[in-house]
Parts: structure tokens; C-alpha cells; sequence
């Protein structure tokens, strides 16, 4: 058990190190994600009753495009260097192995997101409980969009154009996430409870954990054939 | 010189006392391993590589897998890998199907690809460190430097690989080999993009590998001279 956990560790580091040794793929993500969110509030004019009530549904498609965005480099370096071969040949389970790289792929793309969320709240005058709540709904979301998303990445792996066919594949897939975590704000918002919409995402969170590394691993060693 | 000789059978009964075949004439003990290929078949696409392919091999034995491009060597490695299934046979390590083994045969192996599987952001001290820890081995990092100096990288294991040429890579990526505790290497094409000193020192490891009761199975376009041992070879047509 412990040997499973420091290898997850050792494919997570080792994911993060390279990131930041291309800090260029990290940054256009983030930059990606404070753009379309920016352009809202430019496009739809400043009436902040209609931003305060827009911006959940906006700071969440915004999210789930640049989580999009980044999916396709999650296996094609290693595929294209090799490396994905060798992780096929470990003498340990492929799984854990996938489950390193979404994490690592999560902290990359997921975290900077929810960290920058208190910032773009303000362009739409959301309340200071809303930001809360919308944090912790991110927080709780982005890693599902990160495994749902990996499970893509494995089946498009090598195709040409598979960033679109990836997307077209996992955007249906993600709409739960979505449903939950805008509900969660709409609900504190309205003044209503938002643990129920909260645990909802909590538990896509922990289904998500426990099935999609290895419905990945499958999908790698399909795609490596 | 060995008293006890493990042949063959079953992969975990071949661990337990019963299945020990007492040799008088051998002194020490040791264990055989054995893969063996049974009426495989391999295609690609519609195209058929090969088929009715049957060969074993045992512990300190050397396979070298000839024929023209295109003719499956590649696609047969890979197989051996398990990377793609075959149309029809069977591959078993010590009488039991990889298949069904997974894990416990992958440990088992070693495969260097066309491919060199290093990162270009990475040292090359990292990348082998990194690619020790897939396959489950923790290489402290003067080992990984001793194995690196002996590739003839010295000096240069803490730059990124990036800017190493492509025979370097090639380098980084065989240092590999002495720091595996896997029995059956199986190397595509290791010399391609090395120099006359490289292929002396692959020539050396393979043979040590050997001598070590390891198993070989490689192909190559270049001559490959291996000592003490009778290389096999072959042919895909």
C-alpha cells in the first residue's frame, strides 16, 4: 500500500516538475481561463444584477473549456517520447500510475483556476458567501473534470485532430459537474442550503476517483495497440 | 557446478521444493526461465506480418530477430511486450500465459523501443533515476551516476537531455540496462545512432547479461558480436 502511494507521488512530482520546466503550457491555460471570463462582463454590458447572476455559469464554462484546453497534452508527451510504453511495462498497476498523472494535471490546470476564482468574482460583483461557495464547488469539481477528461485523452491518444473528437466526447460527460456546482452558487445566492449540491459533487468526486484511472489505463492500453 | 536445476512448469509451483529436479552433476541453484512463443500470429491493419511463429527461450540464451523493413520485427517485440495482442497463439513465461501473469511478467522485462523514452526538460541523471522508479526500482543517485559515466556521459548527467546529441540520447536511454534487474531484455534496434565505443560497450553488457543467466531477444541492422554464447536468430519473411 504505502510502495502504490510513494509511486503515485513519484509520477505526480515528476508530471510537475516538467510543467514547470514548460511553465509556457501552465500560464496559457490560466491566461486562457482570465480571458473568457473577462470578456463577459465586456460583452453583456455592467449591469451588475445580470453579471452577479451570470457569473457561477460563466467562472464554470470557463473552467471546463481551459480543463479542455490542456487535456490533450496530458498523455500525447509521454506518448510521442515513449515514455507511455514504459508505464505499460511497469511491474505496478497502470492505474495508480494514471491516477499520478491527474493529479498532477489537476494542480497544473485545476488549482491555479480556483486560486484566481476570489479575483474574477469581483469583475462580476458576486458576493463575498457566493465566491466562498463557488471556490469550494471548483475546488470539489475541477479534479472530476481532470479524470473524466484523462479518460478521453487515452481514447484520442495518437489521432490526428483529437482535440476536438476530445472534446466532443468529454463535454457531454461533465454536464453533472456542471449542473452541481453552478447549483451550489445559484443556491447561496437564493438564500437556500448548498451542502446537498456540495456532497453531490463530493461523491462524483470520490465515483470519479475510484473508476476513472482504471477505465483510463484500459483506454491507454487500447489506444498503444 | 549446480545441484538443483528449475526447468520450465508452472511459474509459481516452479518456486516451491516439489518441483526442484535433483542433478547430480550441478552444484548450485539456480532458476531457469523460459519464455516460450507458440503458433503466433500478427497483423496490422488487413496485413498479415506473420503467422505459425514457434520459438522458446531460455535463461542465458540470445534470439536475434532478422528480416527486411516491414517484416513485423518491430510489431513481434511489441507483442512480446504485450503492447498488442496477437491474432492467434500464445506467449508464456514459465509455462503460464503473459497474459494472465500481467504485472508479475512485465517486472520480468525490459524493452528499449525505437523510441528512447527520455524526457528533453529532464537531466539525464533524472531521466534515469525516473524511468528506475517505473519500473519499481529505487536508484540512489550515485548508482545512476556511475551507470551514466559508464555510458560515457560523464560530465554531462546534470545537463537537460535537450541539448545532448542524439547518439548521447541513445546513451541515457541504454543506461537503462545496467541499472534493471530484469531478465529478458528486449531491445529494438540498440544501436542505432551509436558510435564504434558504444557498440563495444553494448556488446559488453549483453554479455554480462548472459553470463548472469539473462535472456536477449534484439533486433538489428548492424553486426552484433556476442562471446560465449550461441546467438540464434530468427527470420520474418
Amino acid at each position: 500500500m504505502n510502495k502504490i502511494l510513494l509511486l503515485l507521488i513519484m509520477v505526480a512530482r515528476r508530471d510537475l516538475v516538467l510543467a514547470m520546466r514548460r511553465r509556457a503550457d501552465v500560464l496559457t491555460t490560466l491566461i486562457f481561463f482570465v480571458m473568457v471570463v473577462s470578456l463577459f462582463p465586456l460583452g453583456v454590458g455592467p449591469e451588475t444584477d445580470m453579471l452577479r447572476k451570470m457569473a457561477p455559469g460563466v467562472l464554470w464554462v470557463s473552467a471546463l473549456l481551459a480543463s479542455m484546453l490542456s487535456l490533450g497534452r496530458l498523455f500525447s508527451a509521454d506518448y510521442l517520447d515513449g515514455t507511455l510504453e514504459q508505464m505499460l511495462l511497469a511491474p505496478q498497476s497502470l492505474s495508480v500510475l494514471v491516477l499520478g498523472k491527474m493529479a498532477a494535471h489537476w494542480m497544473v490546470s485545476g488549482l491555479p483556476l480556483v486560486l484566481m476564482t476570489p479575483v474574477l468574482g469581483l469583475q462580476f460583483d458576486m458576493p463575498l458567501k457566493a465566491v466562498g461557495v463557488l471556490m469550494l464547488s471548483l475546488l470539489l469539481g475541477t479534479p472530476v473534470l481532470s479524470m473524466i477528461g484523462a479518460i478521453g485523452a487515452a481514447l484520442t491518444l495518437g489521432l490526428r485532430g483529437g482535440g476536438v473528437l476530445l472534446s466532443l466526447l468529454v463535454l457531454p460527460l461533465c454536464i453533472p459537474v456542471l449542473i452541481f456546482g453552478t447549483g451550489a452558487v445559484g443556491a447561496v445566492t437564493d438564500g437556500l442550503g448548498y451542502s446537498s449540491h456540495l456532497s453531490l459533487l463530493g461523491a462524483l468526486l470520490v465515483l470519479a476517483a475510484v473508476f476513472t484511472p482504471w477505465v483510463a489505463a484500459q483506454a491507454l492500453r487500447i489506444s498503444m495497440e | 557446478m549446480r545441484p538443483f536445476e528449475i526447468v520450465g512448469g508452472d511459474y509459481k509451483a516452479a518456486q516451491s521444493v516439489e518441483s526442484i529436479v535433483y542433478n547430480p552433476k550441478l552444484v548450485n541453484f539456480r532458476f531457469v526461465f523460459m519464455l516460450e512463443v507458440s503458433n503466433l500470429a500478427c497483423s496490422r491493419g488487413d496485413h498479415r506480418l506473420f503467422a505459425g511463429l514457434s520459438f522458446a527461450l531460455h535463461s542465458g540464451q540470445v534470439m536475434q530477430i532478422q528480416g527486411a523493413n516491414g517484416s513485423g520485427k518491430t510489431s513481434l517485440l511489441r507483442t512480446l511486450c504485450g503492447f498488442i495482442q496477437p491474432d492467434e497463439g500464445k506467449i508464456a513465461w514459465q509455462g503460464v500465459d503473459v497474459r494472465d501473469l500481467a504485472e508479475d511478467y512485465f517486472a520480468r522485462v525490459l524493452y528499449l523501443g525505437h523510441l528512447n523514452a527520455i524526457k528533453d526538460e529532464l537531466s539525464a541523471l533524472e531521466n534515469l533515476r525516473i524511468s528506475a522508479g517505473l519500473s519499481g526500482i529505487k536508484l540512489n543517485e550515485s548508482d545512476a551516476i556511475a551507470a551514466l559515466r559508464r555510458m560515457g556521459l560523464k560530465g554531462r548527467e546534470r545537463l537537460p537531455v535537450k541539448v545532448l546529441s542524439q547518439g548521447q540520447r541513445r546513451r541515457v536511454a541504454l543506461a537503462r540496462l545496467l541499472v534493471s534487474d530484469a531478465v529478458l531484455w528486449i531491445l529494438d534496434e540498440p544501436l542505432a545512432a551509436l558510435d564504434v565505443n558504444a557498440v563495444a560497450l553494448i556488446e559488453e553488457l549483453l554479455d554480462e547479461h548472459l553470463a548472469k543467466q539473462g535472456m536477449v531477444i534484439f533486433t538489428t541492422h548492424q553486426p552484433l558480436k556476442v562471446a560465449g554464447v550461441e546467438m540464434r536468430s530468427l527470420s520474418l519473411s
